[in-house]
């Protein structure tokens, strides 16, 4: 069965890149726009990874990370996060808030593949 | 689904929309932090998106105006109408970006370059650190090499959502890997909090990757976790001892048991394994990864040693010498007759004449291989030295080499010994600093020497860096005019500088101690590299160190060259130093109202006139020749009369009588059974320059 990955982001032109990429090497993708977007499909979905930009309106990925790890259900997926802002405090608020890694944006599909195979693996 | 840059345009042109609607809000209330976080994401995201559909220009001029609201977001800039202003404009100029991409006319370019130096000097220094390179370069080492890995990491590494067989999976894919987990932290039973990760590993890592790479893999966790990365084997190195260390000196690197205890386990009868095993020191699973490690180096270093072994035997080196000569006469004979056989009228005779070329060469190129040596075992020698010196001066010096295995001819590795030494020995006195004065800048207490070989063409570099004081200019300078080299009011480059130290006598050391300081020694250095036909180069920075690189040709015996002549009489120029050859009319030189200079594509390049050098009389012809040489990093022009062509040459020895003649290094026989001279164009040229100075003087 294939892994099936959950992606937010508010650009549209992200979320395309992202699902195209994603599915060319056999994962499952399910979209979400914002962080209160995803919390609500996830309440009713289950994901085996979830890939989340962090500059959003509603709710941005930091807050989102957090509200997931809340649930019991999902303390040990990996999360990775999507971020132009390749300062080093932002990589590390969200590994406190327990994202796995990051990719910095813009990034090429294999930059994007390397890194979610390394937390999970199709 | 829509095409990507359709669906990029959709976007793009809302945010643009969105953007114009929080800045017309914001001229209002310039104060509101929701406003500015509008435009900022609105920014941020059209940046992020149009990197990603392929529309770099958009994601570059985003980016500048993004800088300067991250600024206005951080509170250190407030909002005005000009930066609206400003703004406003860039969102008009922002959709004709977009739109161009779409059948609409470009915008203006100057608009753009005005519109960036407009967000840019609102920045007031760099806010943005660089982006980060994406472009990363594969990290692979120079050969194979063993790395002792030890992975422990924080017990909430599971709720990070990092599964560290996926990370001991990745490392795997770099080489040949073993895996040994440590449960020695792991609780009984019934105190099992399984949400923790309390087990860690031992890995044993052979492969191509550098240490960077390694480290890469656990990028990720890198701040959840304790990892070491240790070499303890490099294949390229080649002086290694066959044994590898004792089981209880790895354990002790390994931090699992202490010296100590070492000595008190190794007085019991019972073999060292056992004994720490029985008295529960080390657990088993340690050894196990000790043991591992002890038996895959050995392995590797027995396998490279019977390798080495199996593919060489020993052969006398005169022996060897004659062989190439044997080679070289052939080659002498070889150009007769391809002469003769392209004189007639004759398919066969010219079949067998190339026949007989290739296979030539083919042997000539096998023959000088055989003298090919790694100049590894010369490495090994400094080893010793720099410990010992280091030891002498008071000083803490580590020899790091590098490219051992990079082969050169044997007479030059012989040749080089000397050279290298004068340069390490200096580097150790003169360059680095005592451990005090390196404490006290803030450097590491240790020196560091490298040495390091490598291939560029038909070249190797030698490199002697060391990361000391560096060269001082103002003294070089001030003993060059003590000395009388130069004047008080020349103007040198450092480089003309640098060059000085090579001068017979000079030195800028206070004392004379035995290791530095008589001045004799780099003039040996220049002498000994000229003699094997090679350049010098040197490169300092105050306070980071100092380089010298030589540049060495792999080989003495034969040499590509470039046959040209001089009043009928035919010489070689080494093919290595030459860049280009150009024309020269007599037009050219009236022009030039006697000075040596010709212009090379914009660049100025001064000439030396061979006919004039030689003393031949008689006429030059209407169109002369200037081959364009590079002697260490300087261009200059020899005018010859014809420039013939590419020639072997295998280099002769003009014997005792010729053999000092500035500028002549040798002579060769030509296919015709004439003799033609080897030119040396560093000797040349210097004589001309000195002739050209005292002109002026």
């Amino acid at each position: 069965m294939s892994k099936r990955v959950m992606t937010v982001d508010d650009s549209a032109t992200v979320r395309q890149v992202l699902q195209m990429t994603l599915e060319g090497a056999g994962y499952e993708v399910l979209q979400a726009v914002d962080g209160v977007d995803a919390l609500r499909k996830l309440a009713s979905e289950s994901v085996d990874m979830l890939v989340t930009d962090l500059n959003m309106p509603n709710m941005d990925g930091i807050t989102l990370i957090k509200e997931v790890r809340q649930d019991p259900g999902n303390r040990f997926m990996p999360i990775v996060m999507l971020t132009t802002e390749s300062q080093p405090e932002k990589k590390q608020e969200g590994k406190s808030a327990g994202a796995s890694g990051w990719i910095v944006k813009p990034f090429k599909p294999e930059q994007l593949l390397a890194v979610v195979r390394m937390v999970c693996p199709v | 689904m829509s095409s990507l840059l359709e669906t990029f345009r959709d976007e793009g042109l809302e945010l643009i929309q969105e953007l114009e609607a929080a800045l017309l809000e914001l001229e209002e209330t310039p104060e509101d932090s929701t406003l500015i976080d509008r435009v900022f994401r609105a920014l941020h995201t059209l940046k992020g998106s149009g990197g990603l559909a392929g529309f770099d220009n958009v994601a570059g001029f985003c980016h500048e105006a993004e800088t300067v609201f991250e600024i206005v977001r951080a509170g250190e800039r407030q909002v005005d109408q000009a930066l609206v202003s400003l703004t406003l404009r860039a969102q008009d100029h922002l959709k004709g970006m977009i739109l161009h991409e779409f059948g609409d006319e470009a915008v203006d370019a100057e608009v753009t370059v005005e519109l960036v130096a407009a967000f840019q000097a609102l920045v007031p220094y760099q806010q943005n650190p660089l982006e980060t390179d994406h472009e990363e370069a594969e990290g692979r080492h120079d050969g194979q090499a063993t790395y002792r890995i030890r992975f422990r990491p924080n017990p909430s590494l599971f709720r990070q959502g990092v599964q560290p067989q996926f990370l001991l999976g990745e490392l795997a894919l770099l080489g040949d890997s073993v895996v040994v987990a440590q449960l020695d932290n792991v609780p009984a039973l019934n105190e099992i909090d399984p949400e923790e990760c309390l087990v860690y590993w031992d890995i044993l890592l052979t492969t191509d990757y550098d240490e960077d790479a390694i480290r890469d893999v656990f990028i990720f966790v890198e701040d959840d976790c304790k990892l070491t990365v240790q070499k303890i084997d490099d294949g390229s190195q080649l002086d290694q001892p066959e044994d590898y260390k004792r089981l209880g000196e790895i354990l002790v690197e390994r931090g699992d048991l202490t010296e100590s205890d070492l000595g008190k386990y190794l007085q019991e009868k019972r073999r060292l394994g056992e004994a720490l095993v029985a008295e529960g020191a080390v657990n088993d699973s340690k050894i196990k990864a000790a043991l591992f490690e002890q038996e895959r180096v050995q392995k590797l270093r027995k396998e490279r040693k019977t390798h080495d072994a199996m593919e060489s035997i020993r052969v006398k080196s005169d022996r060897l010498d004659k062989l190439v000569n044997l080679v070289g006469e052939m080659v002498t004979v070889q150009a007769r007759l391809s002469q003769l056989a392209s004189s007639r009228v004759d398919a066969d005779l010219l079949g067998i004449s190339e026949e007989v070329e290739r296979l030539t060469w083919d042997l000539r190129d096998q023959v000088l291989n055989i003298r090919m040596l790694p100049i590894g075992g010369t490495f090994t020698r400094f080893k010793r030295l720099v410990r010992d010196l280091g030891t002498e001066l008071e000083k803490d010096v580590v020899l790091i080499t590098e490219g051992g295995g990079t082969e050169l001819d044997k007479t030059v590795i012989d040749q080089l010994n000397d050279p290298l030494v004068h340069l390490v020995r200096n580097s150790i006195g003169h360059g680095i600093e005592s451990p005090e004065v390196r404490n006290a800048i803030g450097k590491p207490r240790k020196g560091c020497i490298t040495l390091s070989a490598k291939h560029t063409g038909a070249n190797v570099v030698l490199t002697i860096a060391d990361d000391g004081a560096g060269l001082d200019v103002a003294r070089i300078r001030a003993k060059a005019v003590e000395k009388g080299l130069v004047s008080a009011q020349a103007e040198l480059s450092e480089r003309e500088l640098f060059n000085l130290i090579f001068e017979p006598g000079f030195t800028t050391a206070e004392e004379v101690s035995s290791v530095s300081g008589r001045g004799v020694g780099m003039d040996v250095v220049r002498q000994a590299v000229d003699a094997l036909r090679g350049s010098i180069e040197v490169r300092s920075e105050a306070g980071k160190g100092t380089a010298f690189a030589l540049k060495l040709p792999l080989t003495l015996a034969i040499i590509d060259g470039l046959l040209i002549d001089i009043a009928a009489e035919n010489y070689i120029m080494p093919l290595s130093a030459v860049e280009e050859c150009i024309e020269l009319t007599r037009n050219d030189t009236e022009k030039s109202h006697g000075r040596n200079l010709v212009k090379v594509r914009g660049e100025i390049v001064p000439f030396v006139r061979l006919r004039d050098e030689f003393s031949f009389n008689g006429r030059c012809p209407e169109i002369e020749q200037v081959v364009i040489a590079n002697l260490e990093g300087v261009r200059i022009g020899f005018v010859v009369d014809h420039v013939v062509g590419e020639h072997q040459t295998v280099i002769k020895n003009l014997g005792r009588m010729y053999q000092d003649i500035d500028g002549i290094s040798g002579a060769t026989i030509l296919g015709d059974g004439r003799v033609a001279l080897v030119l040396d164009l560093q000797k040349l040229a210097e004589k001309a320059e000195i002739k050209e100075n005292s002109k002026f003087t």
